[in-house]
């Protein structure tokens, strides 16, 4: 291993800040799944997008 | 981990593009694995697409914002922005270097050796523009008289669908070809150039244009997964700045938006163990990187 237990032992403090972030964006995602959206989102993901193609 | 991080881009490439019926089918997937998000840059119009883009969603979802709340449904792209926001809060940009077919592509054109050339940093801004107003502003403002708006930055930009899914359309379906005109023609360039860049530059599109990048790049500082910059064994040899794709001086920016969680800076470069990987700053262990005191491999 390149670092030694001692190093990996050593503390640091948690950060906190991932642990807001993400539930912040899972609330916004279940949000977005109560409105119906996700079935909006298959529908116009198995369609051709001809703007993605370059063409409309 | 090099050799690790390549199976990872490989097999993520595979698992968001494993539909392979389309040379008989000639259509592309319609199956339901399409309301699943792919992580990276994957154009939905790929004829192998088992996911949908991210991006495209959002931009279709915006452009189509003010019919969809005349008939009482309010498809503000919060189930997209949630999943890529709980993404970047656990990986960030580590998407970008592991998960992203796009990123992939210009990481195999950059290994043709020619003379390489750096990116000027200033261009590394260019990509929130596209975010804020090719992705956002545009689709949702600019809209015909059916008050519909269109994806801009896949209609008049994004290289990946036109290398992905419009080239591949194209040889499967001929009559798509008599459509082909100025639009065409123009991401045709666009794309050409970057790919061409690319093989000069280090990932060219992913640092000046690429909208996905520019809004996990907005985790670097909170995202759960990142390196540890130990500044008390950090001897200022700068030996990170060399080996980065990226254009980052880890030493002095470890929360820098552009890192790509490549690794590179901490398995080939840095000598003194001065790069760790952590989550949430809990220090992980990591492999051997073969370094000896007398040099690197
Ligand atoms: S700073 Fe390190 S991990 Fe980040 S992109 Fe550069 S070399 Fe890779
Ligand atoms: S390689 Fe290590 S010691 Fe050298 S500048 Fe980077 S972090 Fe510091």
């Amino acid at each position: 291993m390149s670092q030694t237990s001692h190093d990996l032992r050593k503390k640091r403090p948690i950060r906190k800040a991932p642990f807001v972030v993400i539930p912040i964006f899972l609330i916004l995602w279940m949000i977005g799944v109560a409105t119906g959206e996700p079935a909006r989102v298959l529908e116009q993901a198995i369609q051709v997008c001809l703007s993605c193609i370059g063409i409309g | 981990m090099e050799t690790v991080r390549k199976w990872v881009q490989v097999i993520i490439g595979f698992l968001t593009n494993s539909s392979w019926s389309f040379p008989f089918t000639n259509v592309i997937y319609q199956g339901p694995l399409k309301v699943i998000c792919a992580p990276g840059l994957n154009c939905y119009s790929c004829p192998a697409a088992t996911t949908y883009c991210p991006l495209g969603s959002i931009q279709q979802l915006l452009g189509g914002l003010r019919f969809a709340l005349e008939n009482g449904q309010y498809y503000f792209g919060f189930s997209v922005f949630g999943t890529i926001g709980i993404l970047g809060g656990l990986f960030g940009r580590m998407i970008c270097g592991w998960a992203c077919p796009f990123g992939f592509i210009q990481e195999l054109l950059h290994k043709i050796p020619t003379k390489k050339f750096a990116i000027p940093r200033i261009l590394s801004y260019g990509k929130y523009m596209f975010l804020l107003v090719f992705v956002i502003v545009l689709p949702l403002v600019l809209v015909d008289e059916f008050g519909s708006g269109s994806p801009w930055f896949c209609k008049f930009v994004c290289p990946a669908g036109t290398l992905e899914a419009g080239l591949p359309m194209l040889l499967l379906q001929p009559n798509l070809r008599n459509s082909i005109g100025l639009l065409f023609l123009n991401k045709f360039v666009i794309m050409t150039i970057f790919l061409i860049w690319a093989v000069f530059s280090s990932r060219p599109f992913c640092r000046t244009a690429c909208p996905l990048g520019a809004f996990y790049a907005l985790f670097s500082k909170v995202r759960l997964i990142k390196l540890h910059l130990d500044e008390a064994k950090c001897t200022n040899c700068k030996a990170c700045h060399h080996v980065c794709p990226m254009g980052v001086k880890f030493n002095e920016s470890p929360d820098d938006p552009e890192c790509i969680s490549c690794l590179a800076c901490m398995n080939k470069a840095c000598q003194f163990d001065a790069i760790s990987l952590e989550i949430g700053g809990i220090p992980l262990a990591v492999p051997d990187k073969g370094l000896s005191p007398a040099g690197k491999s």
